[in-house]
């Protein structure tokens, strides 16, 4: 494996950071009864999607769980040449009096979270809203901390990190792009395996 | 990430089927947002809409207005009779002393045909055409698109006919344009005397018998008779013409099982379109009027970020 694409989580490790962060939620929150948990379009949503079910696994409770897309929430939408393509925005529970995890894949600036904050809170006054990432990469630009972390990973700014999910691609692990220059998550840059050599950067 | 071709919305003619899917797919989920307990999103905050309309209006005005709130643009309306206009001021020198003021959009209803296109030549403000005169209304066909959709789920393959004054009607050409661009298939029925000339040039099927256009159609879209028109000749009575093409529950029959009444407003009752066809469960009439918001807001968003310097098209 070249050190360009490092794989720094594999299926397992992000299965067991997923279990570890449900069982620090339950904890926290003395049980799922409150509970209702909403991820970020496009990949903290099937990240939400499985906490959910390790809490219902675990407690033997259905948790709502709500998509949304942050989109027209951004803070940039006017210093970009295209528009972000708009995905609808599923929450069908009441969000007040409850303790919302927000889950999202990557922790980069804080301002996907600060936007996601916003949009929450124009559909109601939830008890409190939480915050579970699978990995915090720094470079905060807002002051603002996750409560649930799967794993902390330093980064340089030009990095890109990347998150595969089955769910679209077919296998989960989280790998960096070294100079990849952006935060996007998207798996746009294939991962170096030892079979499959070269990968675009 | 995605944009439109063009940074003005002037018309449906010429736009390409992915922009209308683009616009058709970002409404659905601003319709979402419609059904919030707050109905606000800070997304055009800092972009200010002027809402220039030099004819009278009701639904598109307010559609407009409540579209540019939602998304928290700072809007300004602007009335001709309450304005320099009175004192003989120009078209163009109004726009431009607008845009002296440093505002960024501009929608646009106006009597003749082309004000919108002319004000791209005039202004670096990104223009939406709200109606001009018998060209184009491009937002109404949008929605009456959307509202299809949302029932269908599609537009390809589905019977819409388009009836009524089909010569003055800017409505019925932006239906006509984007279902045909969006693979539906469009007939358009109306007294001869309100077909535009020449109106093979559409390439879509023409009747001037009712019965006939109606025969299999999935939804019917009623334009409003134009009460201006009867004075001008073109159709010797309201009585004639309700009897030979106003809507009425007998003729629905023709139409397929799970038929579809439009009509864009405001409605003549007892004229186009019976009291009891308007009201029917099969009329989304009221459902056009939630959702030309929600296209409006799509609208609106899509164009926002297109500046000039980016080079795009004025077209």
């Amino acid at each position: 494996m070249s050190s360009n694409n490092d794989i720094i989580l594999d299926e397992t490790k992000i299965g067991r950071a997923l279990t570890r962060i449900a069982h620090e939620i339950l904890e926290h929150n003395s049980g799922a009864e409150t509970l209702a948990v909403i991820g970020i379009l496009t990949r903290g949503a099937f990240l939400a999607k499985r906490i959910a079910a390790i809490i219902e696994n675990l407690e033997g409770v259905k948790v709502p769980v709500g998509l949304m897309d942050i989109s027209l929430y951004r803070d940039d939408l006017h210093s970009k040449l295209d528009q972000p393509v708009v995905q609808r925005t599923d929450i069908l529970f009441e969000v007040s009096e409850r303790n919302i995890i927000l889950v999202d894949d990557v922790l980069y600036t804080g301002r996907t979270i600060r936007a996601a904050l916003d949009q929450i809170i124009d559909f109601g006054r939830p008890r409190t809203i939480q915050l579970a990432v699978l990995v915090d990469r720094g470079h905060r630009e807002l002051p603002i901390k996750a409560d649930y972390v799967g794993v902390n990973i330093p980064t340089s700014k030009s990095d890109q990190v990347v998150l595969e999910v089955k769910e679209k691609e077919g296998s989960d692990r989280v790998y960096i792009v070294k100079g990849g220059a952006g935060s996007s998550t998207t798996a746009k840059v294939p991962a170096k395996t030892p079979k499959k050599k070269g990968g675009r950067t | 990430m995605s944009h439109l071709a063009s940074r003005h919305l002037l018309g449906l003619e010429g736009v390409s089927k992915e922009d209308m899917t683009l616009i058709l797919d970002t409404a659905d989920s601003f319709r979402e947002v419609l059904d919030r307990t707050i109905k606000k999103l800070p997304t055009l905050r800092g972009i200010t809409v002027v809402n220039l309309f030099y004819e009278p209006s009701t639904r598109t005005r307010i559609s407009f207005e409540l579209a540019e709130k939602r998304l928290s643009a700072d809007t300004v309306s602007f009335s001709p009779s309450t304005s320099s206009v009175q004192k003989g001021e120009s078209l163009r020198d109004t726009v431009q002393n607008i845009e002296a003021m440093k505002i960024d959009m501009v929608v646009v209803r106006h009597k003749s045909s082309g004000v919108p296109y002319y004000l791209t030549q005039c202004m670096d403000a990104n223009i939406i055409n709200a109606g001009d005169g018998t060209h184009e209304h491009p937002t109404q066909g949008l929605l009456d698109m959307f509202t299809i959709r949302r029932k269908y789920k599609k537009l390809e393959g589905l019977r819409v006919v388009l009836v009524g004054d089909v010569k003055h009607s800017r409505v019925t050409r932006s239906n006509l344009w984007g279902l045909k661009t969006m693979g539906a298939s469009v007939a358009l029925c109306g007294p001869s005397t309100l077909m535009p000339y020449e109106v093979e040039r559409f390439g879509v099927d023409h009747y001037t018998d009712i019965d006939e256009a109606l025969e299999g159609a999935d939804v019917v879209n009623i334009m409003r008779i134009q009460l201006e028109r009867q004075q001008a000749g073109l159709f010797p009575s309201q009585r004639e013409y309700t009897n030979l093409f106003g809507i009425t529950r007998e003729r629905l029959k023709r139409l397929n099982k799970n038929y579809t009444i439009m009509h864009p407003g405001p409605m003549n009752r007892g004229v186009e379109i019976t009291s009891e066809v308007a009201d029917s469960d099969q009329s989304v009439i009221l459902d056009q009027v939630t959702n030309g918001v929600a296209v409006r807001m799509a609208v609106l968003y899509l164009l926002s970020g297109r500046k000039k310097e980016e080079g795009a098209d004025n077209d």
